[in-house]
């Protein structure tokens, strides 16, 4: 079925292929190319829309918190199918309740017959785990196909976390001493705003959510980090170019234009990986389900908008302070002949 | 940026034909590739949680290698005072440290320096550190106290750990699996996986056993119950039996024979009552020892102890002189294997402890490539369609652009010898992403300067060379990413890095020099007035 699908796909891609190279298909422009849109005005809304969103998200971090997966919080957690074909939820629950282990949490996990066994943490160390599989192993018996099973101890857990945060913040730091190299000090100062603002909205999303912040999770931080800096990359490089070409141009336009020159490329780029994440979410199973949920929300919603919105036009509060206080719009053309000084 | 000479455009392409065709070998089953020249043979590795396997990481007990380390010192110092004859009190461990009082305040010079030969230069002839195995100092009332400095501990948990690894080696070899990887992990872990291994109860129960084994005499001057109510001599102690119900035994402290000596071991049959047995066989020395002490006690009972449970206590009813012997109680088939394997495999120089456990089982590694691959091909006819429909002719350069990428990313990792994991097949398709991203950087950009008014060549030219600052910008930032999740990530995670990092790389240079060098050819060979784009 799928094989079948996929030739159809293949032959509508190489008839595409040739008609496009005959240059027989439309010019398409998702961007109209005289685009000039006053992206820097809505600073104004933007930044405290993001500010409270960012004070909404803290909140929820700490009153609802992170659904912390066993690679963090260790125990038990284990995948089985019931071989069967249904699995029986509720007198699986029963049995396994009845271990002492404390409370065991299950949960259908794609199919009918897949279910999804949490056991907590038992006190005791890293044998106490290792006890708690092997009883959970023989109250479902043969009954089950176990497709999944790992035990995390309490003390790998422990480092797991410490150097997930670690390398997170290791991670900042490389990026931002690298933006420091290449740009200026605004600009990095930029990007980390824009990055923090994004590693805080996407927490926030995974506490509404409550999916697994696990190993993976920190994974698609990282991985939104580094398309959202990517992203900002190529606006501040356009913004670069445009402070030495244009020496006399206000800040806020100049950053408009920036923007603008820059949009249809992120709007396509934004496309393609959006495309390649959906196929991910719809057929790339369970297992990596929740890891692209987050990438696309860090992504693409969050990572587009934190470079347009926040990274480029805070740049005009940030360039104020490196010279004398005054309005940004004056300000920006008499920083200007300093910073090509300092890149020559 | 639009001229290549001859010779660089040669090597360009070759360049990706190579590492494109290093992928090659994935493509054909393993046993023909392995008939291949040793060179030909890399390729992807598939991980666990792909091929399904367990994954064990084990733990050295680094207090009790502490505590070996200090009652071996305390034997030392009782030795060493004993041969120079000095009077002592108060041999103790204490807080780390092994303190004994010397009774003569004028052996007190002599004890210290006799005390000190016992502390040897760190790490042979190469240490050049100046850390010595042993702090010896004088507190002082004719107290001294040898300390064991961290790193002469650090060196003996490296240590520890190599033993280890060694047994556990022996140990999961002896289950039959194919191809197990252990590994050391940092300074006191050991790394086993085994792939295609659905079940590591097995594998956990004999690599939990330390098994140290010896044989001992039992001490039949009191009886089990005279020992508990505390008549028990002090050379010997209670041992308990390792079958169920605990039955208690008085057993000599002396070993007779250890495990270390034991040459061979093997499960089998009782001829007579048909129980299952292990049979073992002594090296020489083993041997000789065993035929002494069965000739000295005749008609006694000895005890064969494994991790201070007595397996067996049979009674010596003629001397054992040939170095061979066999060991029954109530074993099954599956335990007698066992300690068969545990016995050749040799003792664990400490307790090992599993901190983490993953296991895949087949079905679910199947089903994560199947969804995997689904995954990958929609996402690129996604995108592949999608660049088309945008770009038109440079859709068509941008793909065969990427495809190439694609191929050089499998070429990579197949050269690097690297483990495919599924968030590394999700790293693939992020890829994709940006290596589209680096064409539609190049291509908007000429889209730009071709609205400035410049003429198509000048353009194109242009193009490029602003855009590729842009995209070395771009793309360092995410390699950071990248490096750190590589560093701090395990298993799975890694996977992910590995294949973002390489994908990276190869992004950046199908964008300097391929897709440059397939728009260069079309300006070549159409000389255009306008760009199709």
């Amino acid at each position: 079925m799928t094989h079948t699908v996929l030739i159809g796909l293949g032959i509508l891609i190489a008839v595409l292929t040739v008609v496009a190279a005959l240059g027989l298909l439309p010019a398409l422009r998702i961007v109209p190319d005289d685009t000039h849109f006053d992206f820097t005005r809505f600073r104004r809304i933007s930044f405290p829309i993001s500010a409270l969103l960012s004070i909404l998200a803290i909140t929820l971090f700490f009153t609802h918190g992170l659904n912390f997966g066993i690679d963090f919080k260790g125990g038990t957690l284990l995948e089985v199918q019931a071989k069967s074909g249904t699995a029986d939820i509720a007198a699986m629950r029963t049995t396994l309740n009845g271990l002492g282990l404390g409370e065991v949490q299950l949960q259908q996990f794609g199919g009918p017959a897949e279910v999804l066994i949490r056991v907590a943490e038992q006190p005791g160390g890293d044998k106490a785990q290792q006890d708690a599989v092997t009883k959970v192993r023989g109250a479902l018996g043969e009954s089950v196909d176990y497709r999944r099973v790992e035990v995390v101890g309490p003390r790998v857990s422990g480092e797991l976390l410490a150097y997930g945060m670690i390398g997170l913040m290791f991670a900042i730091m490389g990026i931002l001493i690298y933006l420091w190299f290449r740009f200026e000090w605004q600009f990095a100062l930029g990007a980390m705003i824009a990055n923090v603002h994004d590693i805080v909205l996407t927490i926030g999303f995974m506490s509404i959510t409550q999916v697994d912040f696990d190993l993976t999770s920190i994974a698609a931080l990282l991985t939104i980090l580094g398309y959202s800096l990517n992203d900002t990359v190529v606006i501040y490089d356009r913004i670069r170019e445009m402070l030495r070409r244009y020496k006399k141009m206000p800040m806020p336009q100049l950053l408009n234009e920036s923007i603008n020159s820059t949009l249809s490329r992120s709007i396509i780029t934004h496309v393609t990986v959006t495309l390649a994440l959906l196929a991910l979410l719809l057929f790339g199973g369970q297992a990596i389900h929740s890891f692209t949920a987050v990438m696309m929300f860090g992504v693409v919603l969050v990572g587009t908008y934190t470079s347009i919105f926040i990274a480029a036009p805070i740049l005009i509060y940030l360039g104020v302070h490196t010279t004398r206080g005054g309005d940004a719009a004056q300000d920006a053309p008499a920083k200007k002949p300093d910073t090509a000084a300092a890149k020559k | 940026m639009l001229y290549f000479t001859r010779w660089r455009a040669l090597g360009i392409i070759l360049t990706a034909l190579v590492v494109c065709l290093c992928a090659v070998p994935n493509f054909f089953p393993e046993a023909q590739v392995k008939t291949w020249p040793a060179w030909a043979q890399r390729r992807l590795v598939l991980g666990l949680d792909l091929q399904g396997g367990s994954y064990l990481l084990l733990e050295v007990d680094s207090n009790y290698v502490k505590k070996e380390k200090l009652d071996q010192i305390r034997d030392d110092v009782r030795k060493v005072l004993r041969e120079a004859k000095i009077g002592y009190t108060g041999l103790v461990v204490r807080n780390d440290a092994v303190e004994v009082r010397i009774s003569k305040e004028g052996d007190q010079a002599t004890a210290l320096s006799k005390l000190r030969e016992l502390s040897q230069p760190l790490g042979g002839l190469l240490g050049s550190s100046g850390q010595r195995s042993l702090e010896v100092e004088d507190a002082g009332g004719g107290l001294i106290r040898l300390k064991v400095p961290q790193a002469a501990v650090t060196e003996r948990i490296r240590q520890t750990i190599e033993q280890s690894i060694q047994i556990v080696e022996r140990r999961v070899n002896e289950l039959g699996t194919v191809e197990p990887v252990i590994q050391r992990q940092g300074t006191d872990r050991i790394l086993v996986q085994v792939p295609g291994l659905q079940d590591p109860t097995r594998l956990k129960e004999l690599l939990g056993k330390t098994a140290k084994m010896e044989f001992r005499m039992v001490d039949s001057s009191v009886s089990p119950d005279q020992a508990q109510q505390g008549r028990l001599p002090p050379d010997s102690e209670l041992l308990m039996s390792a079958s169920p119900p605990p039955v208690p035994y008085v057993v000599k402290k002396q070993v007779l024979v250890s495990g270390g000596e034991l040459s061979d071991a093997q499960p089998g049959f009782d001829q007579r009552t048909g129980e299952a047995i292990v049979s073992f066989k002594f090296n020489t020395s083993g041997a000789r020892k065993f035929a002494q002490a069965t000739a000295e006690n005749v008609g006694q009972p000895f005890a064969i102890v494994l991790d201070n449970k007595v397996i067996s206590a049979p009674v010596i009813r003629e001397p054992i002189t040939g170095g061979q012997g066999q060991i029954s109680g109530s074993f099954t088939v599956q335990s007698a294997n066992d300690l068969a394997i545990l016995m050749r495999a040799g003792a664990l120089p400490a307790p090992l402890t599993v901190i983490e456990e993953r296991t895949v089982g087949p079905g679910l590694g199947q089903d994560s490539i199947e969804k995997g691959e689904l995954a990958a091909y929609v996402g690129s006819i996604l995108v592949i369609v999608f660049m088309l429909i945008t770009y038109r002719l440079f859709g068509v350069f941008a793909n065969i652009a990427v495809a190439i990428n694609v191929a050089m990313i499998f070429g990579l990792l197949s050269l690097l010898n690297a483990t495919l994991t599924l968030p590394g097949i999700a790293g693939i398709v992020l890829t994709v992403g940006i290596a589209v991203d680096s064409n539609v950087l190049i291509y908007e950009r000429i889209r730009e300067e071709l609205r400035g008014g410049r003429n198509a060549i000048s353009a194109i030219d242009a193009g490029f060379k602003r855009a590729l600052a842009t995209i070395l910008d771009s793309n360092i930032t995410t390699f950071i990413a990248a490096a750190v999740l590589f560093y701090i990530g395990t298993g799975p995670v890694r996977g992910f890095a590995v294949t973002l990092g390489i994908g990276i790389i190869t992004t950046v240079f199908t964008a300097f020099t391929l897709t440059r060098l397939i728009v260069a050819g079309w300006v070549r060979w159409k000389r255009p007035q306008t760009v199709p784009i």
